[in-house]
């Protein structure tokens, strides 16, 4: 595959992160010599073989729909960073008219 | 730096709780202790809470098989009512509202969780120097690191400030930080211990392990931790057997392979003489050492870093400041500004590598040509595994890590570098094999090698380093 230019301060915004002109320079030069890295992937014969997504054979997995015992709403809002009525509270967020 | 008390494994220590010659009290106090006078250098513990251990300490119960047994926890596995902050200021204030299955069985098995363990920021790192709470020191030199991620819990055990620890292993975090710091470090099979209130880095890698003094040690804290968990259904149903019962066993008639791959020139003379001795032990006692081939060894960290910050980028999307964690104290009412402004600020400078690095490698156009490449790879890096043990051999000798600990602060290493350094550990992850680092009697620094068994082989892996352990100790 051929090295494509990296848009970090896009792949940022993906992600939710802000990153400085410094930043972008740097995770810029970082990810260009690791992604340059693996591009060695390429040389390996993977034709027929799937991709490995799990170590182990994954079997199913569902359990018996009986109510049990789960965290109580005070234990849940306990690390909230701020809370109302038993409930998370966050600020105010308003779309802008395009 | 190592004194008696030191040296003191979990069965002697729990030989004299039985005896009465300890109490759980007295125990919990000497290791506040040790860890109140150590922990100013080695900054090994990110908190401990001595009033909650002996309270804990007063109530324990000295039949249990654990009983009265204080064991450090890893700063990413959930106690209930502790911090659980993974060494990042993104979980400053978490304080956790469980715990995590690995510790209910802990405790029920009668051990006391006692102090929080430093580690690299949400396990991403090999040197614990990506802590939001300072870089930890090895105990052996202080002007080394200790391996990572698991860094302050293979320093503890080193040190003496605890008898055992629990890290997690991702990509040889437990094993590569115990073979710099000369303890014992099993990762087992992926799925053998649930990983319900493991905060989650890379979920089919991620894997808990034990940090001990001795291999016997690792099998008994193996044998409380296992098991099949339903909050956790990734976690095996495999029967979990004895794993003490073969431990002494010895390894005569036993194949061992030696991957020709591993014995490779860019290792340390000292991690070459180390698997050098390695080799003669088992020799001596009787096993059949053999050269084998892993011809995708060197596939194995490109197609783990792309699948681990793939899985990582996903995984820590969770911390955006609604519901735990650091939210920013100013934020604008633009829709997605309270996230972008809490992770910006709330996690570290690798932690952000990482995630961008994983958001790039699924993004549109890339996601085949990166993400299901590595996949299809680490298919080849397992089958080559799985090919090597159907072929008659029992255990895999390796190296555990290219070097020795490196010096603190070595700025100069680009990413990529530090990356290629976990070479040897990776391939266990991404094939999800049990693995356990052994120390080697070194007269300089400490140095590990590592023996990896095939899948829920714990047994014979643990019977492995038992022998390796008998004739060096």
């Amino acid at each position: 595959m051929e090295m494509p230019r990296i848009d970090v301060a896009y792949i940022a915004e993906l992600a939710k992160l802000e990153l400085s002109a410094e930043e972008r320079a740097r995770y810029t030069r970082d990810l260009e010599q690791v992604l340059a890295y693996v591009t060695q992937l390429e040389k390996w014969d993977t034709q027929g073989v799937s991709p490995m997504c799990h170590p182990l054979e994954v079997y199913d997995a569902l359990r018996d729909d009986i109510p049990g015992q789960s965290l109580s709403n005070e234990a849940a809002l306990s690390n909230a960073p701020q809370q109302t009525d038993g409930q998370f509270r966050v600020p105010k967020v308003v779309e802008s008219a395009h | 730096m190592t004194p008696m008390f030191a040296k003191h494994t979990l069965s002697a220590l729990r030989q004299k709780l039985m005896n009465r010659e300890l109490s759980p009290i007295e125990l919990t106090q000497e290791y506040a202790r040790r860890m109140q006078e150590l922990n100013p250098e080695l900054n090994a513990l990110i908190s401990w809470d001595t009033e909650r251990a002996l309270q804990a300490a007063a109530q324990a119960d000295v039949n249990l098989p654990l009983g009265g047994l204080p064991i450090a926890i890893k700063d990413n596995i959930c106690c209930l009512g502790e911090p659980a902050r993974c060494a990042s200021h993104m979980l400053e204030n978490y304080v956790a509202p469980y715990d995590a299955t690995a510790i209910s069985k802990l405790r029920a098995a009668g051990a006391l969780p006692f102090g929080r363990t430093n580690m690299d920021e949400f396990a991403m790192g090999s040197a614990g120097e990506n802590s939001a709470f300072g870089v930890t020191r090895n105990p052996a030199d202080e002007n080394r690191v200790p391996g990572g991620s698991s860094s302050g819990s293979a320093a503890a055990v080193a040190a003496g400030m605890i008898p055992a620890a629990l890290g997690s292993d991702t990509g040889g975090s437990v094993r590569q930080p115990a073979s710099h710091c000369g303890v014992v470090g099993l990762k087992p099979t992926y799925g053998r211990i649930s990983r319900y209130g493991l905060v989650a880095f890379a979920s089919s890698l991620d894997q808990i392990g034990t940090l001990t003094t001795c291999v016997e040690d690792a099998a008994l804290l193996l044998q409380f931790l296992c098991g099949h968990d339903v909050m956790d259904s990734t976690s095996s149903l495999q029967p979990v057997p004895d794993f003490a019962s073969e431990l002494h066993r010895g390894v005569r008639g036993i194949r061992i392979g030696l991957p020709k791959e591993y014995v490779s020139s860019g290792n340390a003379p000292e991690v070459q003489d180390a698997l050098n001795a390695a080799v003669a032990v088992l020799e001596a006692q009787g096993a059949e050492i053999c050269e084998i081939s892993l011809p995708h060894a060197e596939a194995a960290v490109a197609s783990y870093y792309i699948i681990a910050c793939a899985e990582a980028s996903s995984n820590l999307a969770r911390y955006d400041g609604v519901r735990y964690g650091y939210r920013a104290a100013e934020t604008s009412d633009a829709p997605g500004d309270l996230y972008a402004r809490s992770r910006t600020e709330g996690f570290g400078e690798e932690v952000k590598r990482r995630i961008i690095l994983g958001t790039y490698v699924l993004s549109g156009g890339y996601y085949d040509a990166y993400y299901t490449r590595a996949q299809k790879v680490r298919a080849l890096v397992a089958r080559d595994f799985s090919q090597a043990f159907e072929r008659g051999v029992q255990l895999i000798l390796g190296p555990v890590a290219p070097t020795p600990a490196p010096k603190l602060q070595a700025k100069d290493m680009t990413p990529l570098q530090i990356y290629l350094a976990d070479i040897y550990t990776v391939p266990a992850n991404l094939a999800g094999l049990p693995a356990i680092s052994v120390p080697t009697p070194q007269s300089g620094l400490p140095v590990g090698v590592q023996l990896l068994a095939p899948h829920f082989e714990e047994a014979r892996l643990l019977q492995g380093a038992a022998a390796l352990e008998s004739a060096w100790s």
